[in-house]
């Protein structure tokens, strides 16, 4: 059954409060750091002061003899992991790798890394120990610069990674993990025929997720191997699985329980200190707490790629694109992952592009191995494509606007990665944007607007469920995916929805590792979509269960029991005349119709529709001292069917000043020693309250039909466009085209002394 | 070290504890109370998820020494709400949905009754630069301007009454 009849709704659409809300407004909520246990001792981490080096020794004996120190690890202590345990189920982690970014081994790669953590009675006495840990370094030549790592003598950070994805294999070993590459048509051709073409560079600055919560976890391990771990994540199977592999552990020993997490963007959907947490409370036979500070946050976890962006559009006159190419280079860190091929496919898939060419290198360097950011690789590739479109737009001498109309993708068009679009809702948030009366307000001196689209996949997968209809006739329903921005209250108002009852009789719950099947984490924009349809799934299989207990109650057919506005009725005169029977009256007999009334669905969740967007940003360039200000915004997104508006404008809002920072001021700043120069808030600059304006939010609603409510993921894709939409901008107000991230006060000064060289002269 | 023993008043009730001189009152508020709702986020002063209000100046507890609240009065989140009568912030906070991961949450409800307590009409711009010391990663502010103005509102209201 489907509810896709938006006018027949009740529950999904409209507002409630948040049923996590109240602990979240007074305190009560408990996240990473804020769990405790009995004889609990507190770790750290011994971390690199280099960029590159060879570990020659570890010597640890003063710091095990410093009073109030129980444990201390190294890489000694954890498990090699053979090549057919390096992947565990559908997740996409190599954890050998992840085991080594954890822990170093042999190498250090970047200035962060973890070599060593101590165990002690108290954070101060934890804290010096780790100075009396001695670890001797062999200083190596170390690799910052995407296409400097890429030359064919750049120092190499793993001597038995050969590049894949080409033929034949080399024999040398590359800094160059991965090509991969994504063709349509013949660009070659396609170039030939336009009338136009730009060709043009774009750089970005890794960036960090910078949730406000730095991770967390507490472990305890029992003399027998039962685990508990309390830690804050996108996903506590993801823990339980990761962590199990990493210190060779069973995991039907681990039991992980979800924190509150406090924000992860996709930089929690991998593990840090969960296995070294493990490591320090078997060795000390005591429950041990971890949580990192900010410092280390920044030098050690996350962030996403840098990159170079070179992007290649050619147009006939009317403005058609007869081809396009991009080639993007992304900074992975230590190790191999970078999201490169999401920004390979998101950049171009915006486009009905009859000729297509993407190439895309995975690229290693001294950094921290990146983590998925909120559409990983996406943001990235789309500034290049986008800011292009908008430079082909002025040089064709056709509104941007109508030229994203001219060569949008529509149904049917057949994308450069593969897939034919169905269901989709590209033009429809073009036709929006058109309508919006943002764009017909006047700008003023130093002013501009730019706009940008934006695609994101979203994701389906695995899911678990349970609806149990309580004594009482309440309702609780157990999920397995961390809610990280109001998810719990989607889940409730679909089950409310299902079975016809007041969303604040049902309970959601996000259960532990050993309460409910197991989940996929919290990332891809799929929990709203996979963990929506498990919950709607087990909801119908209880209204099922429902009617079967009204039916032996009146000795019916089920076939004669209909359910309607929460209450079973006879379905018509032949089934008989009886009082209908709501949760609470069938409830309140379970016991004489055949037990409790419950159900549990497990899926794969197939089906996720894709998510455009389109955006319009005003700004104004201050000349003197280069900053920008946004003056207004306008996010116009393709929703499907927002379950919880207020959450979903809140996915946007959020998504839109996360990408005004990576256009704006957010940048790693390394010295030449490949050291973090910038590893606080301070330095590394995320938007604050006085730096945005009100973000307006449209919600362009084209059902997904594969979902039962017809929604589609909508975290992710309000990241991509905010770069090229404020570059775009910035050029329409002060006719400078700045093609390197952040667009920084110096960077957008730089830029206007080029062009009005008589400013720099008279200053 | 000898511990400093420290006599302080929190959320309106006496206290007393004892804290070795490097511990802030983030760490005495949440290591050594129990008072977990006050977040730490930076420890430099830059994010504001620790914010406390002490003999009516907001401050960050990070910043702020343990010892230092002797003879003070601190409130903390956990303080902002009377019984089970919600505060017009955090009521308004959560009808607005200011609020996505909430981890930031305590620090903002406790920065905007501070800023209600001194000024009942801001504007708009008033709240976002008295705000801009909390660092939001989830919303991008829209829905918390909103809620701390609606808040304004309707405090204003309950007073003409």
């Amino acid at each position: 059954m489907s509810y896709l009849d938006k006018d027949a709704l009740k529950v999904v659409g409209t507002r409630p409060i948040r049923p996590d809300g109240v602990d979240k407004v007074t305190g009560r909520a408990n996240f990473g750091a804020d769990m405790t246990m009995p004889g609990m001792l507190w770790g750290k981490i011994k971390r690199s002061p280099h960029a590159h080096a060879r570990i020659v020794s570890i010597n640890t004996d003063k710091a095990l003899t410093l009073p109030g120190v129980k444990a201390v690890t190294t890489r000694a202590d954890f498990p090699d992991i053979p090549p057919e345990k390096r992947v565990l189920g559908a997740a996409p982690a190599n954890l050998w790798d992840l085991s080594r970014n954890c822990m170093a081994k042999g190498k250090v790669l970047y200035e962060g890394h973890a070599v060593a953590a101590v165990a002690a009675v108290s954070p101060a006495i934890a804290e010096q120990a780790l100075d009396l840990i001695e670890v001797e370094y062999e200083v190596l030549p170390h690799i910052m610069d995407v296409e400097a790592a890429m030359a064919p003598d750049a120092p190499i950070l793993h001597d038995d990674i050969f590049t894949a994805g080409i033929e034949p294999r080399p024999t040398k070993p590359s800094n160059i993990a991965k090509v991969v590459r994504f063709a349509k048509g013949d660009v070659e051709a396609g170039f030939r025929e336009a009338d136009v073409i730009i060709e043009r560079r774009y750089t970005t600055k890794p960036v960090h997720q910078a949730y406000i919560e730095p991770h967390a976890c507490l472990v305890s391990v029992a003399p027998d191997g039962q685990t508990t771990i309390w830690s804050s994540s996108q996903g506590q199977f993801m823990v339980r699985g990761y962590t199990s592999r990493i210190v060779g552990a069973d995991i039907a020993n681990i039991r992980a329980i979800p924190a509150e997490i406090g924000g992860g963007f996709g930089g929690k959907t991998i593990v840090y200190l969960e296995p070294l947490a493990y490591m320090l409370s078997k060795k000390s036979g005591r429950p041990v707490k971890m949580v990192m500070n900010r410092e280390e946050v920044f030098r050690a976890t996350g962030p996403t790629s840098g990159a170079v962006v070179e992007v290649k559009i050619g147009a006939k006159k009317d403005g058609r694109i007869t081809a396009a190419q991009t080639v993007l280079k992304y900074q992975s860190g230590a190790f191999p992952g970078s999201p490169v091929q999401q920004g390979c496919i998101c950049g171009l898939a915006v486009y009905d592009l009859p000729n297509a060419l993407t190439i895309g290198y995975d690229v290693l360097c001294n950094r921290p191995k990146v983590a998925a950011y909120r559409a990983p690789g996406a943001p990235i590739g789309s500034f290049g494509v986008e800011s292009a479109m908008d430079e082909l737009a002025h040089e064709l001498g056709i509104d941007p606007l109508k030229l994203r109309e001219i060569n949008g993708a529509k149904n049917g068009t057949k994308a450069a990665h593969g897939p034919t679009w169905v269901n989709i809702g590209y033009q429809q948030t073009l036709e929006a944007t058109k309508a919006h009366a943002h764009l017909k307000t006047s700008l003023g001196p130093n002013q501009g607007r730019g706009i940008a689209s934006g695609y994101w996949h979203n994701a389906g997968g695995e899911s678990s469920a349970a609806c149990h209809v309580n004594e009482d006739g309440t309702v609780t329903v157990t999920e397995g995916h961390p809610d990280i921005g109001g998810s719990r209250a989607s889940m409730a108002m679909m089950v409310a929805e299902v079975l016809g009852v007041p969303f604040e009789t049902v309970r959601p719950v996000v259960g532990d590792t050993t309460a409910i099947g197991f989940s996929a984490s919290t990332g891809g924009s799929r929990v709203t979509f996979a963990g929506g349809m498990a919950v709607t799934q087990a909801a119908q299989k209880v209204v099922e269960e429902l009617k079967k207990r009204a039916a032996i109650t009146w000795d019916i057919s089920p076939d004669a029991v209909e359910w309607k506005d929460g209450k079973a009725y006879p379905a018509g005169a032949n089934a008989g005349s009886f009082e209908p029977l709501d949760l609470t009256a069938i409830a309140g007999k379970s016991a004489r119709t055949g037990g409790p009334i419950s159900a549990e669905v497990q899926i794969n969740a197939q089906g996720q529709g894709p998510g455009f967007a389109t955006h319009i940003c005003d700004v104004e360039v201050d000349k003197e001292t280069g900053q920008v200000k946004i003056l207004r915004y306008t996010a116009i997104q393709d929703v499907g069917r927002a379950i919880h508006p207020s959450y979903v404008e809140g996915q946007m809002q959020g998504g839109v000043a996360q990408g005004v920072g990576w256009a704006l001021n957010e940048e790693y700043i390394y010295d030449k020693d490949g050291k973090l120069e910038n590893p606080g808030f301070l330095d590394y600059r995320v938007p604050v309250a006085s730096d945005m304006p009100m973000i307006e939010t449209v919600m362009v609603e084209v059902p997904n039909p594969r979902h039962p409510f017809g929604a589609r993921g909508v975290g992710e894709v309000p990241i991509v466009p905010p770069m090229a939409a404020v570059a775009n901008a910035i050029a329409d107000a002060i006719g400078v085209r700045l093609r390197d991230l952040p667009m920084s006060p110096p960077r957008v000064l730089a830029a206007l002394d080029q062009v009005e060289p008589m400013r720099q002269a008279a200053e | 070290m000898a511990k400093t023993h420290v006599s302080t008043i929190i959320n309106g009730e006496p206290v007393e504890f004892l804290c070795e001189p490097q511990q802030t009152l983030l760490d005495v508020l949440r290591d050594e109370l129990g008072l977990t709702g006050s977040k730490e986020g930076c420890s430099s002063g830059d994010c504001g998820a620790c914010t406390v209000i002490c003999d009516g100046n907001m401050v960050c507890s990070c910043l702020m020494l343990g010892a230092e609240a002797e003879g003070r009065s601190i409130t903390t989140v956990e303080g902002v709400a009377q019984g089970d009568h919600l505060h017009p912030v955090q009521q308004k906070f959560l009808e607005h949905a200011a609020l996505q991961c909430g981890f930031c949450t305590p620090g903002f409800i406790v920065a905007a009754k501070a800023l209600l307590d001194e000024n009942k009409n801001p504007t708009e711009e008033e709240t976002r630069y008295w705000l801009a010391g909390n660092l939001c990663r989830c919303t991008g502010y829209d829905k918390i301007v909103r809620a701390v103005l609606d808040a304004a509102a309707v405090m204003r209201a309950e007073a003409a009454e």
